[in-house]
Parts: structure tokens; sequence; C-alpha cells
């Protein structure tokens, strides 16, 4: 282990700000594309759903 | 599979995490600002491999005439474009302690730029026009064509004398950075490639979907077979 | 009647684009014109100071002449796909590429040529002289082809796309980056003593190379545009 306690780590030499928002936002960033590619699925096995229930 | 890519491309980042934000030492030139290479890197790596790999779909599916190809040449284009827009910003971070600035002007970060807006041409080309199967294809060529600036990044460092410092892996030469970064690095780099297969092939799923019903809905007379199949 | 060979085609086909241009002046005239408002909006936006007019010089020029050849654009093709002759043309038992090359260096000789005619005097109002004028002009007159050609392929990808214009300028713009550097760099190298003969080879380097692959993708792209 590198760290000698959570505050420097959190600190990060200084660069905290930087480094913190950059792993962030790339968190965010997949997650979101999670969340909305869920959202695509269910969206979609729900049209074909409705079309097939509809039409046959 | 998509399940299992998933899981290997959380269990990749989190050990690639824990290695580089945990275990690796600083860095005596830049200090801890260097920790950023984590994301960094692996995301610029994964926005020209993933626009090279769309456009291998996009000529596989002009050459070929296959509707599968141009269907994952649509679910790869998001993913790629966000890496784009992740490197870029990850970059601005990095750039801002080490050199004073968010941005500047020079050939690495201009071509990746450049990367960013094909991405969007390719898919707002797609989304604009009606008809699905000119769509495909007309975004096709335009991936194939975008190709181009691929080698423009990637040898930009070289080829200009430009402020982004040089490559720090290369297949040839031993590498310049110590290991344990460089474990930390090619294992984010691993998970996020898993990462985007997972993404992609799950979205490739909804594409297909998407496309089925539409189908259904100009051609009833096939309900029976695709209720058949599901 | 025997069938005209690829050349009598190839020299049909440019003689009619351009004659058309030449009837429908106020075409021509609109891009040309284009060119010299943005050239001028610049001394009155920045101020009329000598030294830095012309330090932005190469810069603003060529990004005003770039932006009067992406203006020209749709009209590459889209009258004739409109009239149904592109149709014809494809249907003509010559190898499209070819005539797609035609057609584009005709699209240059009316929007692109008067652009460089016209850049020496736009130069001088920004106060080049001597050699970076000459120079102006030379990256000028290897550039616009390039983006004549490289604009060709973006033109046929959106013909007949609701919101084509904006579109085309999003697909194409990225492509012309590396001829705007080279370009505007041959200017301001020859002005800082360097010489701009660097630059000038690059980019008739990217004109070799676009006019060498662009025609093949313009010609698969009107066949996605036509089918």
């Amino acid at each position: 282990m590198y760290w000698g306690s959570l505050s420097e780590f959190l600190e990060m030499g200084g660069y905290g700000l930087y480094v913190w928002t950059s792993f962030i936002i790339t968190a965010l960033c997949m997650v979101w594309e999670i969340l909305a590619l869920w959202r695509r699925r269910a969206a979609a096995i729900a049209e074909s759903r409705g079309i097939v229930r509809d039409i046959g | 599979m998509i399940p299992w890519f998933g899981t290997v491309a959380a269990l990749a980042i989190a050990v690639g995490l824990y290695i580089g934000l945990l275990v690796a030492p600083t860095d005596f030139q830049q200090g801890e600002a260097y920790r950023i290479i984590f994301v960094h890197v692996p995301a610029a790596w994964m926005s020209m491999f993933l626009y090279v790999v769309m456009a291998v779909w996009a000529a596989v599916g002009l050459g070929l005439n296959a509707r599968l190809s141009f269907m994952m040449t649509q679910a790869i284009a998001p993913t790629g474009a966000m890496f784009t827009f992740l490197a870029l910003l990850t970059g601005a971070m990095w750039g801002k302690p080490t050199w004073g600035a968010w941005w500047v002007w020079d050939a690495r970060l201009t071509s990746e730029l450049i990367l960013l807006f094909q991405y969007a041409g390719v898919m707002l080309l797609r989304t604009s026009i009606d008809d699905q199967r000119r769509a495909d294809r007309a975004s096709g060529v335009c991936a194939l064509v975008g190709v181009v600036n691929i080698p423009i990044i990637y040898f930009s460092v070289q080829w200009w004398n430009t402020l982004h410092q040089g490559a720090s892996v290369s297949m040839t030469a031993a590498p310049k950075m110590a290991t344990v970064m460089l474990t930390g690095m090619l294992l984010m780099t691993f998970g996020f490639w898993m990462y985007s297969l997972a993404v992609i092939l799950s979205r490739a799923r909804c594409v297909i979907l998407e496309r089925e019903s539409l189908q259904l809905w100009s051609k009833p007379s096939s309900v029976a077979e695709v209720a058949g199949v599901r | 009647m025997s069938r005209p060979g690829l050349w009598e085609t190839l020299r049909g086909i440019i003689w009619r684009d351009v004659l058309l241009a030449i009837r429908r002046r106020s075409d021509v005239a609109i891009s040309v014109l284009f060119l010299v408002i943005v050239a001028s909006l610049f001394p009155l936006g920045v101020g009329p100071e000598p030294a830095v007019l012309r330090t932005i010089a190469a810069g603003v020029l060529w990004v005003a002449a770039l932006l009067a050849c992406l203006l020209s654009l749709g009209r590459v093709f889209t009258a004739d796909y409109l009239d149904g002759v592109l149709e014809q043309m494809l249907l003509i038992p010559q190898p499209l590429p070819v005539l797609v090359a035609g057609k584009v260096f005709a699209h240059w000789v009316v929007s692109g040529l008067p652009v460089v005619l016209l850049s020496p005097l736009l130069g001088l109002q920004f106060g080049l002289e001597g050699e970076a004028l000459g120079m102006l002009v030379l990256s000028l007159l290897l550039g616009t082809p390039t983006l004549s050609m490289i604009g060709s392929i973006g033109a046929a990808l959106v013909l007949g796309v609701r919101g084509s214009g904006l579109l085309v300028a999003l697909l194409v713009l990225p492509l012309y980056v590396p001829v705007l550097i080279f370009g505007a760099g041959a200017v301001t190298s020859s002005m800082a003593g360097i010489g701009g003969e660097a630059n000038l080879s690059l980019l008739g380097a990217c004109l070799v190379l676009s006019v060498f692959f662009a025609p093949w993708a313009t010609a698969s792209a009107l066949r996605i545009a036509l089918e």
C-alpha cells in the first residue's frame, strides 16, 4: 500500500481535484451508458412484444 | 456471453484501479497527477481501436452486403464516441496541472477532436437518412473514409514536435515506465475492452430487435414466423 | 453511330457542367462574393492594425476559401440528382469514378478557380506582398482541388437527405483540416522566411491522394444514393 492515510489519498498530492474528476466522470459515463442501454433494451422488447400481440 | 464479458470487465477494472490508485508509486516528474493515465490512455486507445473495428465492419458490410455487420457499426459508434470524449476530457484534466492549460492546439489533441466529429458525423448521417439500407451503406462509406485520421492520430506525436508526450508503451522498445504502472494501465485497458464488448454486443441486440419490430410494422405477414421463433 | 469513347464522354461531362455554370452566373458569383465578404469582415472585427492583419492573413483567407468551397458543395450533384441526369450518368458504360472525377473537376473550375484567381487581391487587402502573396495563390491552387475532391464524397453521401447542408459540413470539415493546416502553414512559413516548400509538397501529396481515392468513394456513395 502506497498511501499513509485516507486524506492523503483523497488529496492526491494537491492534484485531487483533477484526478478524482477524471475518474468520477469516466465512471459516470460508463454507468450512464449501461443504464441507457438497459432502458433501450426494455423498450425494444416491449415494442416487439406489443406488435406481435397486436397483429398476430 | 454478455454477462461474462461484463464480469471480466468489472474484475479487470477493479484490480486495475486498485493497482493504479493504491499500489503504484508516485511519478517523480509529474507527481500524483499522472494517475489520470489509468483512465486517459485506455480511453484514448479504445477510441481509436473502436473506430478501426467499426470501419472494418462497415467494409465487410459494403463488400459482402451483410446486414448484420452494419448493425455492428451502428452498435459500436456511440461507445467509440464516448471513449473519444473521455480521452479528451481526461486529457484536459491532465493538461491543466502539467502544461498549465486545459487545451492546446497540438496535433495529437486536434486529431483526437476530429475523431469525435467523425463519430458524430457517422451517427448523424445514419439518423438523417430514412431508408434503412441507404442509411447503413452511406454511413459505412463515411466511416471508411474517416479511417485516414487514425494513423494521423497515432503517429502525430512522432511526425510533429508536439507538447503531448510520446507513446509510453511500444511493442518494440522496452517500456519506459515502471512495471507496476504498466500492469495497472494494461489491466485498465483490458477492462475497458471487455466493457466495450459487453456494451456493444448488448446494443447490437437492441438494434436487431428494433429493426425487427420496424419490419413487422411494414410486413405483417412475417409475424407468424417471428412469433414462432420467439 | 459509334459509341463515344471515355475521353469524349469525360470532355462532354466537363463541358456541359462548365457551360451550365456559365449560363447561371449568379451561382458562381454567390460563392465568390461570400469569400470577399467573409475576408472583409475580419479587418472590421479585429481592427485595421496592419501588423495584426498580416499575421492572421494566411489563416483567415484559407478559412474563407474553405467555407466558400463548402458553400458550393451542394451544387455538385443536387441539380442533376433532381432532374434525373445523375441516374443517366450512372448508366453510361464507362467507369463511374472517372466520370465523377470529371464532374468534380468541372465543379472546381467554376467554384475553386475563381477563389484562387481572386486571392491575390484579398491578400493585398491584408497586407501580404511578394513571395507570401505568390505562396498564397500557389497553396490555394494546390489545395482547392483537394477540397473539391474530398467535398464531393460528402456531397454524394447526403444527396437528397433532409438538412443536408449542415450535415455535409459536419462530414467534410474534419477531413478538410489537414489541407487547411498545410495551406495556411505554407503562407505563414514563407512569411517567416523559412520557405513554404515543405508544406506545398504535403499539399501536393494530399491532392494526389484525394484525386486517386475520392472519386471511388464518391462513385460508391452515388450508387448508394440512387439505388
